[in-house]
Order: structure tokens, then C-alpha cells, then sequence
């Protein structure tokens, strides 16, 4: 199998490359060179404890965005059944950046919307590398006031780069769509589940991410700006960055899961098996699943005006102030 | 932040201010206009209607009866939860832009008159950090939105903003959320939300509560979007149209309802409140 790897998985790559050597001429030989394998294994497996236990931000951000990292259809597949994927947002078109419909998770009946990002060159196209347009946010919208008709909890997956910066998009209103999002999810009489599975970017994540749970995985991030766009406006430089560069503008943005988790903005962290979500997407769909059900059975018995108020009050006291008296 | 385009035609000083002197050449129409005229005029060229950036204070003079603003949440200031450095510490930069511009933040919020009708108010100013919304813009937002609930009276927001503040992070960005559902507490009261927006409104404020208005004004040529004019021709790689992102342009789509002139703003709020309340 061809693995993707990242630049600082270089040595685990080469180790791995080794091993699967040995296995291969090792096949059907009368030579034992298990012991050999197996200490390699072990050695590979240090090696990647060692460099995912401190992973820097601007790493964390290539594993958010890494080629093989399960996606929101990725995702409903493995832990929903019965899912019906519903499209369009009855005013313009149906924007395959966004995916949404009806399933069930353990045989609660939910409503699930989430961005797409596409594997493969063709499809990633298709997908608009997950990017939405006005039409994808005012699908969502539709499908959120679905749940709240039939009192079906609502999960939302959050993973883009941003929403969509084209001619179309702004003259379909970009910054509309997403507004409106906002304010209806603030006020959306059912639970909101969101979870954070790779890129949160900006305003285009948040716009699913009004939520009464909200949380990220392990490897996840979510912020404002990406660190290549708070490069280009902190150093301008024509285009000629460096990852060094990018490295350092992640450090100040704090994007991670673990620094959202610390300003408490996220109410949790869902751990990644080891080596990041794309190394176990089973194992990782079980914790997610597990997460949702837990966030479901305790919002189900509260009551959508006690839903809406706590939401409120959520959002409402984020923000990092003082007030200086005359 | 600074990502709009240098508009081709209009080009104010990189703050966007009138360059000093005697005469200034009003690059929309290219006409050298006397400077004392255009201060005259509110800040108007009177030869092309080009409506110059002014401040939230001169803003407030043109829009309030005189006397009637008392200013809330002053006391409000930003911290550094990032602890945030570029060139400088967002700490001294925020102190470096106050003592500069006289603000404690890029947006003054209080109570006020407009032709007698009590109001809840926010301006927007552009020159303390490019009106950026961070902890402080979306606190004061929130609660002139509260207030404007519990007093029952309407909110106006004046928007000039480069959209949400870098350099608070994710505290920013999730200012949006707020503002929005304190917005949305106004619609389940019946209270009444007019946005106004000024060149230039983009990003995160546009994303947010800029365009969640009952009504929605711009003044006449003011850039408006959700992305910069540079972003999307990066990602496009193509020209933009003309008077893309023009305050004419969303009349024209279908996103803003009126675009008011500085001159006529005042009457024209008048007149809707007299319509709607
Ligand atoms: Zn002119």
C-alpha cells in the first residue's frame, strides 16, 4: 500500500519502507527473519509515539489537511446507518462542498451535515477542495430547520479550508449565507452536535459550528485565518514563504485542539489513534460515535427553550476583556 | 486587515484619510478639489459623490441630535489571550493605535437620539486597527444589542471594518457567533436592526452582523464582500468586474436595500422609524 507521508514522518517512512523490504524477500524464503521485523516494528512504533506526543501546530495543521484523513462522507459511512443523502438548497443549486441528509447513529434518527473535501484530483474538484459556496451554507441551513421540524438532533463535521472566495460566491452572498447561518443555529429549537475532524477555517467552518457541543480530534485545528494567510499579513513578502514561515504564524495563532480545549472553547478532545485519524479510520469513527451519543443522551431531555438559552449563554460569555472603571 | 484591493480610481492615503494640504485630488473623478469644500461637504467630493472614510466621532456628530449620546462600555479594553507577536506585541500595538486615534477600541457604542427616536449605537472606526472586531468590538455589540431588547428601542450599527481581528484568534472568530445570536434575540423581540454599512465592511463582520440587518444601507460606493478583491483574484486568476464589491453592486444583487448618501442619512433613519415603529 502507498502511503502518504509527511516531511517530519521522513524517518518513519524509511523504517516502514525497510520492513516491508524484509517482509518481501523474507515471502516464501527458508529464512526467519521475524525477529527482525518485529524489532523494527517496535522501533516504528517508538519512533511515532516520540514525534506525534509533540507535535508542533503548523504539524498538527498538515495532519488536519493530510490526503488520506477520513472525511465527512468517510465518517457517515462508518458510523451511520440508513443515511439518505438530501441535496440543494432550493434557491440556486446544490453545492457538493457541503453534504447533509438524514441517518441514524445506533439507531437514533439524525440529521448530519458536514463539509466535503474530495480525494483524487477529479473529485477534489468536484468538491471545490471543500470550499463552500453561499448554496452549500443555505443547504445546511435547510436541513438544520428539518431536524428542528421533526425534533432530530443535529451533527455537524467541520472541515474546510474556508468558504469559497469567488465572483459567484460574492455575488450570491457569501457573507450572508454564513451570517444567516449564525444567527439560525444560535437559535435552532434542537440539539447541535459539531465536531472539528480536520480544517476549522474561519468564518465558512464556524457557519456549522453554532453548537451546544462542540469538539475537535485530537489532530484538528480551528481558527480564524489559516497560517499561510496570517504569514502573507504579518510578513509580506510577494509570495516567498518558507514552511518556517507558516510554522511560526500557527505557533501565535493557537489553533490546536489542545489550545482551544485550554481558552475552553471546545468542550472536548476526541485522542486520534496513534500516527493521526487516517491510521485507524474504524478506530476513530468508534470514539466519534461514542462522543455524539454521550452529547446526544444529555441534551435529548432538555427542553428547546432551555437548549437555546444555555446555547446562547455558551457563545455569549466567549471573549477576553477587562473593564477599566473611571 | 489589509487584504481589499488599491481600488483603481479612488486612492485615499494608505489610512484612507484626505492627505493634508490645501487641495486635495479626489482620485475617483481625478478633479482637484478644494480641501476646506470637502470638509464642508461631510467628507464628500462634490464633483463625483465619492464618500471619503471619516471617524466613528464625526460619524456620531452627523448621525445623533446634538447632545443626546451618552457613550457605554467605554471602560471596555482588549487583553492579549494569545499573547501575540508580529513585529510588535499586540499589547503595545494596541496602545500604539490609542493613543493615535483617541479610541480605547475601533468601535464607540452608546445610547442616543436620532430626530428624537431613542437608539442603541455602534460605529465602527476603521483607523484603530482597520475597525477590526475582536473580544472588545463583539462585547459591545452584545450588549447594545441587550440593551436595545430591554429598552425596546432600535439598533444601529455602523460597520467600517476589515472583518475579524487576527491577533485574537479564535476569541475573533467566535465573536461572530455572538453577535449574531444577540442579533437574533432582536428578531424574536420585534426589535428593530438597521446595518449600515461604510467602505469598507468586509469579512468577518459582513459574515456576521452586517448583513443580518431588517434593513440594510451603504453608503454610495462603499466596498462590501465577504472576501478581499486580492484573495479572490489570487484564487481565481482572472480580472474582477467593474464596481465589484461596490455598494452598487449588491443593491444591484439583491443584498443591501437602500444606499444612502452621508448627507441624507440621518432623515432617511428618521423617516423609517417613523414607518416602522
Ligand atoms: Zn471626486
Amino acid at each position: 500500500m502507498i502511503r502518504y507521508y509527511l516531511e517530519f514522518e521522513k524517518t518513519i517512512e524509511e523504517l516502514e519502507l525497510k520492513i516491508e523490504e524484509l517482509k518481501r524477500i523474507s515471502d516464501g524464503k527458508d529464512i526467519d527473519i521475524s525477529s527482525e521485523i518485529k524489532k523494527l516494528e517496535k522501533k516504528v512504533k517508538e519512533l511515532r509515539s516520540e514525534i506525534f506526543s509533540k507535535l508542533k501546530p503548523w504539524q498538527k495543521t498538515l495532519i488536519a489537511r493530510h490526503p488520506e484523513r477520513p472525511y465527512t462522507l468517510d465518517y457517515i459511512n462508518l458510523i451511520t446507518s440508513d443515511f439518505i443523502e438530501l441535496h440543494g438548497d432550493r434557491r440556486f443549486s446544490d453545492d457538493p462542498a457541503i453534504v447533509g441528509g438524514v441517518a441514524k447513529i445506533n439507531d437514533i434518527p439524525v440529521i448530519i451535515v458536514g463539509h466535503q473535501k474530495g480525494r483524487g484530483t477529479k473529485e477534489r474538484i468536484y468538491r471545490n477542495f471543500g470550499q463552500p459556496h453561499p448554496e452549500g451554507y443555505r443547504k445546511a441551513l435547510r436541513l438544520m430547520k428539518l431536524a428542528e421540524k421533526f425534533k432530530r438532533p443535529v451533527i455537524t463535521f467541520i472541515d474546510t479550508p474556508g468558504a469559497y472566495p469567488g465572483i459567484g460566491a460574492e455575488e450570491r452572498g457569501q457573507a450572508e449565507a454564513i451570517a444567516v447561518n449564525l444567527m439560525e443555529m444560535a437559535r435552532l429549537r434542537t440539539p447541535i452536535i459539531s465536531i472539528v475532524i480536520g480544517e476549522g477555517g474561519s468564518g465558512g467552518a464556524l457557519a456549522l459550528g453554532v453548537a451546544d457541543r462542540l469538539f475537535m480530534l485530537e489532530h484538528s485545528i480551528y481558527s480564524v485565518i489559516s497560517p499561510e494567510g496570517c504569514a502573507a499579513i504579518l510578513w509580506k513578502k510577494n509570495g516567498d514563504f518558507s514552511s518556517e514561515d507558516f510554522s511560526k504564524a500557527a505557533d501565535a495563532l493557537k489553533l490546536t485542539a489542545q489550545d482551544l480545549l485550554s481558552f475552553k472553547i471546545i468542550d472536548g478532545i476526541i485522542p486520534e489513534p496513534l500516527g493521526g485519524a487516517h491510521r485507524d479510520p474504524e478506530g476513530i469513527a468508534k470514539k466519534i460515535s461514542e462522543f455524539i451519543l454521550t452529547a446526544i443522551e444529555e441534551l435529548k431531555t432538555k427542553t428547546p427553550g432551555k437548549l437555546i438559552e444555555e446555547r446562547y449563554k455558551k457563545f455569549r460569555k466567549i471573549g477576553s476583556f477587562k473593564e477599566e472603571t473611571e | 486587515m489589509a487584504w481589499f484591493k488599491k481600488t483603481k480610481g479612488i486612492r485615499t492615503d494608505k489610512k484612507g484619510k484626505i492627505p493634508e494640504g490645501l487641495w486635495v485630488k479626489c482620485d475617483s473623478c481625478k478633479e482637484i478639489v478644494y480641501k476646506k469644500e470637502i470638509d464642508k461637504n461631510l467628507k464628500v467630493c462634490p464633483k463625483c459623490n465619492y464618500h471619503f472614510r471619516i471617524s466613528a466621532r464625526e460619524r456620531l456628530k452627523l448621525l445623533v441630535d446634538e447632545g443626546s449620546f451618552v457613550e457605554m462600555d467605554e471602560g471596555i479594553v482588549s487583553v492579549d489571550p494569545l499573547n501575540f507577536k508580529d513585529t510588535i506585541s499586540y499589547k503595545d500595538r494596541i496602545k500604539e493605535k490609542q493613543k493615535k486615534s483617541g479610541l480605547k477600541e475601533a468601535a464607540i457604542s452608546g445610547d442616543a437620539l436620532i430626530k428624537g427616536y431613542p437608539v442603541s449605537l455602534i460605529i465602527m472606526d476603521f483607523s484603530f486597527m482597520g475597525g477590526s472586531m475582536g473580544s472588545v468590538v463583539g462585547e459591545k455589540v452584545s450588549r447594545a444589542a441587550e440593551r436595545a431588547v430591554e429598552k425596546k428601542q432600535p439598533l444601529i450599527i455602523v460597520s467600517s471594518s476589515g472583518g475579524a481581528r487576527m491577533q485574537e484568534g479564535i476569541f475573533s472568530l467566535m465573536q461572530m457567533a455572538k453577535v449574531a445570536a444577540a442579533i437574533g434575540r432582536l428578531r424574536d423581540n420585534g426589535i428593530l436592526y438597521i446595518s449600515i454599512m461604510c467602505d469598507p465592511t468586509f469579512g468577518g463582520v459582513t459574515a456576521s452582523l452586517a448583513t443580518i440587518g431588517d434593513i440594510i444601507i451603504a453608503e454610495p460606493k462603499s466596498l462590501i464582500g465577504f472576501a478581499g478583491a486580492r484573495v479572490i483574484e489570487q484564487t481565481i486568476k482572472q480580472p474582477l468586474p467593474d464596481n465589484f464589491q461596490r455598494a452598487e453592486f449588491l443593491l444591484e444583487h439583491g443584498f443591501i436595500d437602500i444606499v444612502v448618501g452621508r448627507k441624507n442619512l440621518k432623515e432617511t433613519l428618521a423617516k423609517l422609524f417613523e414607518l416602522l415603529l
